[in-house]
């Protein structure tokens, strides 16, 4: 059996929404180098629904295709529901990663969190802190799910 | 285009090794140890090749000892340093920081029991020095054991001046020679190598065999109990077809090895100077002292196991040390070990080559590799904070 899945090895080889966006509403970066992967999500929001999204990846084949996969499902989404999906619903849609592979979707949960953070900030719109968990740089607790 | 870049993880078996081991499939399959005709045609195929792997290292049949591989080669032979040494009480080990992890884990387990072991600095080369060595040596050091030649970034090390300094000093010497064996000259005793490890899959023999070789006079230690065989010393009926089929591909090897390193050093050659032309890229491991078939790069912005797959889907089979890779979350120690940064050890990149790939394999190899690095760097946002100055470039 091959390591990914049909559907990963889609993703990651033909990435959906790969890019950047000018003037984002909102942009979350989670990850870090001496970790291997760096996940960046940009915002376009319009009338509380994300309108467009794009990311930018540093990482291995996992985490390019669970980024074009969470893109790919909160695109048209309200802000509440992308808030909503998790990292087990991005595995799912991917028919499953390896499990030393689950941080990567883990990060993907977390870039639209943090992209969605950062569209409420520059809004000054109020938010529970706790809803989005900060990468503070510890591998270790992302790659013990 | 199919081609296969990792004969440093194993080798396609060569026709030679491959006749080798037929009869003894089913024609010749007696036990060794049986004392009937059908063992005892099994125990002169043993015998004869134990001559063979002899001749080709430069010793004598009995100082051979057949294993399951070069790890198992590697564990026997610290190990049994290591006890000798306790037995006079001197429990220091010299070794060095980019070893195989048959030899870093053992060394490790013996640390936990008492043992010191000290690693020496391998350098941004990734090399030591004969002198290295002489300066970590104590009155109560037991072993030194350095690789022949680095498995993932190709320095060869100087194995020859190594063992002359043990041996003036009266220390043992073993030399993980596992990605030496068939590709470069051996001879024990005039390189003053006291224990080698080495692993037929490695020179297109069979995987699941090697030999240590053990100059007469050392005491092993068993690391498997329970027979008579290998004088003792490692139990188990014999894998007479492996160690048949590893016999002719290491003669066969070292019958060609001048021919074949020139080849193969002229295929290097061209990848190294074809993939030097990437941008922010540097070759890894000693650029002189190398293995005729090792090509290993880091590619700054890059994480290597997706390199490695759209590779694959080019055709071209690679490997890398990124920790995507390995499954762990730290990438190759030998990478760190030669002071490359994390973020730039996770995209590296190893082309390991045989006598058989070709000049066309890496003409295509140098157009293809820069194009994938070239669409990651593109999606990649640590490419794009390199490129706006944002962060520095490292490489």
């Amino acid at each position: 059996m091959a390591l990914y899945t049909e559907t990963v090895m889609d993703h990651f080889t033909n990435p959906r929404n790969v890019g950047s966006i000018e003037n984002p509403d909102g942009v979350g970066e989670v990850g870090n180098a001496k970790c291997g992967d760096i996940m960046k999500i940009y915002l376009k929001i319009d009338d509380n629904v994300i309108s467009d999204v794009k990311f930018e990846t540093f990482g291995c084949g996992s985490a390019i295709a669970s980024s074009s996969m969470a893109t790919e499902m909160i695109k048209g989404m309200t802000i509440e529901d992308a808030l909503n999906v998790t990292n087990k619903q991005v595995v799912e849609a991917l028919g499953g990663l390896p499990p030393h592979k689950l941080h990567c979707s883990v990060l993907a949960e977390e870039a639209v969190k943090s992209a969605v953070k950062d569209y409420y900030d520059r809004n000054g719109i109020e938010y529970d802190a706790s809803q989005f968990p900060d990468c503070g740089g510890d591998c270790e607790s992302c790659h013990m799910v | 285009m199919n081609i296969y870049a990792d004969n440093a993880a194993t080798t396609r078996m060569s026709d030679v090794a491959v006749q080798a081991m037929m009869p003894y499939l089913q024609g010749i399959y007696g036990n060794p140890s049986s004392l009937h005709t059908a063992g005892q045609e099994a125990a002169e195929a043993l015998a004869a090749a134990r001559q063979t792997v002899a001749d080709c290292l430069g010793c004598i049949p009995k100082e051979i000892i057949f294993t399951s591989g070069g790890s198992e080669a590697d564990n026997q032979a610290i190990v049994s340093a290591a006890v000798m040494g306790a037995r006079r009480n001197k429990k220091h080990i010299i070794s060095t920081a980019f070893e195989h992890h048959a030899v870093l884990h053992t060394l490790k387990k013996l640390e936990k029991e008492g043992y010191e072991v000290e690693l020496l600095p391998v350098g941004s080369k990734g090399n030591i020095t004969a002198q290295q060595v002489a300066d970590a040596i104590r009155p109560d050091t037991c072993l030194v054991t350095v690789m022949y030649a680095n498995n993932e970034i190709g320095s060869v090390l100087p194995i020859a001046e190594i063992g002359a300094v043990c041996k003036e000093k009266g220390v043992i010497f073993h030399t993980d020679a596992v990605q030496a064996a068939g590709h470069l000259h051996i001879n024990v005793k005039e390189q003053n190598i006291d224990m080698l490890s080495l692993s037929a899959h490695k020179f297109h023999g069979p995987k699941g065999v090697g030999a240590l070789y053990v100059r007469s006079g050392i005491a092993l230690t068993n690391i498997i109990e329970g027979g008579a065989q290998e004088r003792g010393k490692r139990a188990g009926t014999e894998n007479i077809p492996g160690i048949v089929s590893m016999a002719a591909a290491l003669k066969d090897a070292c019958e060609h090895i001048d021919e074949n390193a020139v080849k193969v050093s002229a295929l290097r050659d061209r990848l190294i100077e074809g993939l030097s032309k990437v941008s922010h890229s540097a070759l890894n491991g000693d650029p002189d002292s190398r293995l005729p078939g090792n090509v290993s790069f880091c590619f700054e912005g890059i994480e290597g196991e997706s390199l490695l797959l759209l590779l694959d889907m080019k055709g071209i089979c690679a490997s890398s040390g990124s920790a995507c890779t390995s499954g762990s979350l730290d990438p190759s120690h030998v990478l760190l070990a030669i002071g490359r940064p994390h973020e730039v050890a996770h995209g590296s990149l190893r082309l390991s080559l045989c006598e058989s790939n070709t000049m066309e394999e890496m003409d295509y190899i140098v157009e293809e590799v820069p194009k994938v690095v070239d669409y990651l760097r593109n999606m990649s946002p640590m490419w794009k904070d390199l490129v706006n100055g944002r962060k520095p470039f490292i490489l």
